[in-house]
């Protein structure tokens, strides 16, 4: 599954960050590893960005950007 | 930033939202300094401290969250670290997010420069529950760590101290951090760094094994390096290369990949040893703000009313009744200014109509614009800029624009009454460098509030009876025109440009503090200031060159000295030769008079109570008691009658009309045989075909320096007068243009107006903020072409089809709206195109 199929509520974790360029290296810089834990908190009100909690912090990124995403569900 | 060879250069860096800019307030106070760095338009930012009897200049690194090259930000800070070779690195880490901002770290020391942590918002990490061993963490980054609190000045005196030794000690304690990437990283780095050492340009300049990590990582610029320095430079990219395609079949990840996970491992250990959690999180301050502010229902209408309030605090509160109590001021400047310069003449027109107006018209705006970035700043701080965007994202990505654009949207007018230059400022903060040039290319077709009042002129001599409602299609038309332009650029134009992806941080919110709310903004008005007051200066020059010159024919001008002479003999036939006062006004006395009498006029017109013309009364008679009988109809202050004044009065009064009308009548043959006036006739043979004569014309190029010249210059070119207010020139314009105007030509010229090219002073802040002159010019001339584009359409279907300016309006709204729907999905697509690419 990739991040952007979560649903607000959900929590997974990574498995691989399937992007390269500059997507790819800002998500891992930002410390998505495989194993780190994602908590999805909320959709943006037209449904896209989507926010989530990782490493203790908020983030918010594309349903684009989150589909570069392979996550296992919890 | 010249010294003493013992001053030392610290670069101060840091994650976004770890409080970086409190560190370098604290650190050095006042003494700052804002520039650009050279070529690119990532802010600079240095101050300065003594420590010690010894000057230390701090450089304020953009904050970021890497040292990759893909960001201007990071290529800015790198460079920097790079070749300027400061004494010392002083990372600010965020105690509550220790983890992350470890990544960093690790980045900075591998560049080799002394380094000091500051571990602030220790009072966060405090509240939830973290407790750091800050002596544990010094001894496993192996550098000094210091616990501050920024926004409280705490611990900037032990940073000091810290700063000071580190930058002594030289080859300190920097060199025992050293990242073990693992059994598969470290033999090809060991490799890459030999090769890299037979280099001895490189070597001497650059830490090799930094560049080796950069080579494995793919890094352009270090590629670029080696490029430049290294004699074997394609043995060793080709090696490189080969490393890496190795690396990801044995391994089955990307270097990049193993060694941002080495980084974030190392990190993760590191934060397990020395920060003990004392109590289990829980949902924080912010989790419970953001519930109804990013909630689906609640977020967006939130946000509206954010929006309102800061349209309502800046334009109503700001522009009604801050602006005006200012513009007293401004006005009693330029009197003292006006009373300095020579009477009359050339040179009085030059510093008072065009440069010191030029200068003014501008300056009114000021105290908006510092309660507008007062406002900002505190947005900025609190953390809810982050909202904004992740709430607007979707909406205004399909116009190829960014969540981030909403504010300079908003500010530059979508409600009619914004300004573009704030507008363009604003888009300071965004990071996606093609949004941000899309957003920039199309502030300035937002409804500012000098375009406005042109639409309340021609809106209530054309559209009597629709003026709510065309207001209201000019909105909305000037937004649609403004999303498909900003479609289509960054389809076209722009798409080259370096775009970054959504990957935004939502902050904790934060309560911004007063001194660093105010000095944000001050900053900007400042730069606001320096960079337009000057290259106004020029323009305004420029302007009234143009619109002064060559000037009348000796003849024209023998006419009008002629009919002036004749005015005033019969003023003297009329007084009577037997007047007492008839002497007191010969010669230079009757200019005098008339200095007086308008003088008078103008005050009385003010003065609204009894008392207070009264008083007015009081201080002319006492400035001249024989001028003040005359202008008070011939009586004194005592009331006696004096029958002599009163005539003079009534044939003053009959005199002053007849100067006033040939005055205007010079001045509007001036401007019809000035440079402009030529111009403007020039142009007549295709501005027509969007119903522009010559007139509008002149209006029109003369609003380029600030658009209020607009109304103005109808002004002067109608014949209201120069005490001319908005109705009287309403009324000179419909009876000027009753005969050859139809409401399709208001139309036109509205809709022109409306995509106009932006003022001088936004085009010199679209300079600043692109950093290109190439794209200041493109901003000036692309909605020239537009505007006449559609001007003409809308001109010539009017009259064609000899349709209603309502109906007119109508029909191109739904044109309008249809390549809106249609740009809409061509930029969808084009997204989706570029993701399954990507």
């Amino acid at each position: 599954m990739t991040l952007d199929q979560m649903k607000p509520g959900n929590e997974c974790r990574v498995v691989t960050v399937n992007m390269e360029g500059v997507a790819g290296q800002r998500l891992l810089d930002m410390g998505f590893m495989p194993g780190t834990a994602i908590s999805v908190i909320r959709n943006a009100p037209l449904m896209d960005p989507i926010d989530i909690r990782v490493k203790g912090y908020m983030l918010a990124l594309r349903r684009s950007e989150a589909k570069g995403v392979e996550v296992t569900p919890l | 930033m010249t010294g003493s060879p013992d001053d030392i250069i610290v670069a101060l860096a840091g994650q976004p939202n770890s409080g970086k800019s409190t560190i370098f307030n604290a650190l050095t106070g006042a003494r700052q300094h804002v520039a650009n760095y050279p070529g690119i338009t990532v802010e600079k930012k240095t101050g300065t401290y003594r420590f010690d009897g010894r000057k230390t200049v701090v450089v304020d690194l953009p904050g970021t969250y890497s040292l990759t090259s893909y960001t201007q930000e990071e290529r800015v800070s790198r460079d920097f670290l790079l070749h300027e070779k400061p004494a010392a690195v002083v990372d600010v880490v965020d105690a509550s997010n220790l983890e992350r901002n470890l990544y960093l770290v690790f980045q900075l020391a591998e560049m080799g420069i002394p380094m000091a942590l500051a571990l602030n918002m220790m009072d966060v990490a405090g509240q939830r529950g973290l407790r750091i061993d800050t002596e544990l963490l010094s001894q496993q980054v192996g550098m000094p760590v210091v616990p501050t609190i920024g926004n409280r000045g705490k611990g900037i005196d032990d940073l000091r101290e810290a700063i000071d030794r580190i930058s002594k000690d030289g080859c300190g304690p920097q060199t025992s951090l050293r990242l073990d990437y693992g059994t598969a990283v470290e033999p090809v780095l060991g490799r890459l760094e030999k090769r890299l050492s037979e280099n001895v340009i490189l070597a001497a300049r650059y830490p090799l094994r930094w560049l080796a990590l950069k080579l494995m990582e793919n890094d352009t610029e270090a590629q670029r390096l080696v490029r430049e320095h290294a004699e074997n430079k394609e043995n060793i990219l080709s090696s490189v290369a080969r490393e890496r395609e190795l690396f990801q079949s044995e391994q089955e990840q990307t270097a990049e990949q193993a060694i941002a996970i080495s980084r974030y491992q190392i990190a993760g250990e590191i934060v397990e040893r020395c920060v003990k959690r004392e109590k289990e999180e829980q949902r924080t301050l912010t989790d419970r703000i953001d519930e109804v502010v990013c909630n689906r229902v609640a977020g967006p209408i939130f946000l509206g009313g954010v929006l309102f309030l800061l349209y309502y605090l800046t334009m109503k509160i700001g522009g009604e009744h801050i602006a005006p109590w200012a513009w007293k001021y401004w006005a009693m400047l330029r009197d003292v200014i006006a009373s300095v310069l020579p009477a009359e003449g050339l040179i009085r027109s030059l510093l008072l109509s065009g440069i010191v107006d030029g200068v003014f018209a501008i300056m009114n705006y000021l105290p908006i614009f510092l309660i507008l970035f007062l406002l900002i700043a505190i947005l900025e701080d609190s953390g809810y800029m982050a909202r904004v965007a992740f709430i607007m994202d979707r909406a205004l990505r399909a116009f190829g624009l960014h969540g981030q654009s909403t504010l300079p949207m908003i500010l530059g007018g979508v409600v009619v009454g914004g300004c573009a230059i704030p507008g363009v400022m604003a888009t300071r903060a965004m990071k996606d460098q093609k949004a941000r040039m899309t957003t920039i290319m199309i502030v300035p077709l937002m409804n500012c509030m000098a375009k406005v009042p042109l639409y309340v002129l021609l809106v209530s001599i054309f559209f009597k009876e629709h003026q709510a409602i065309m207001l209201w299609f000019m909105s909305l038309i000037t937004l649609g025109v403004a999303l498909i332009v900003a479609n289509v650029l960054s389809l076209t134009v722009l798409k080259r440009q370096e775009s970054e992806p959504f990957i935004l941080e939502m902050p904790p919110y934060h309560l911004p503090t007063i001194t660093g709310v105010i000095r944000r903004a001050v900053e900007r008005t400042w730069l606001f200031v320096k960079k337009v007051i000057t290259i106004i200066v020029a323009v305004a020059i420029v302007v009234w060159v143009f619109i002064t010159f060559p000037g009348l024919s000796e003849e024209r001008n023998a006419y009008y000295d002629g009919e002036v002479n004749n005015a005033t003999e019969t003023f003297m036939k009329n007084i009577g030769e037997d007047n007492p006062y008839a002497k007191l006004l010969a010669g230079s006395g009757l200019k005098e008079f008339g200095g007086y009498w308008d003088d008078y006029k103008k005050q009385r017109m003010g003065a609204k109570s009894k008392d207070a013309k009264d008083a007015l009364k009081e201080k002319f008679s006492r400035e001249d008691l024989e001028f003040f009988k005359i202008v008070n109809k011939g009586k004194g202050l005592d009331g006696k009658k004096d029958k002599y004044a009163k005539k003079v009065y009534g044939a003053y009064k009959k005199l002053d009309k007849k100067l006033k009308r040939l005055d205007t009548a010079r001045r509007k043959e001036t401007v019809h045989v000035s440079f402009a006036g030529r111009f403007g006739r020039f142009l007549e043979p295709v501005s027509q075909w969007a119903g522009f004569d010559w007139k509008t014309n002149i209006a029109l190029a003369s609003s380029f320096a600030a658009k209020e010249n607009l109304v103005a210059t109808l002004g002067t070119i109608y014949s209201a007068g120069e005490e001319s207010s908005g109705t009287t020139l309403a009324t000179a314009m419909e009876e000027d243009t009753a005969e050859t105007w139809t409401p399709v030509h208001a139309l036109a010229l509205m809709l022109f107006v409306a995509l106009f090219p932006p003022c001088i002073a936004t085009l010199i802040m679209v300079r600043v903020e692109t950093g290109s002159t190439k794209w200041m010019l493109f901003a000036a001339t692309y909605p020239i072409i537009l505007g006449f584009i559609i001007a003409v359409i809308v001109f010539q279907g009017g009259q064609l089809l000899s349709l209603t300016a309502v109906q007119v309006m109508t029909f191109f709204s739904l044109f309008i709206f249809t390549i809106l729907a249609a740009t809409y999905f061509v930029g969808e697509r084009s997204a989706v195109k570029k993701q399954l690419s990507g």
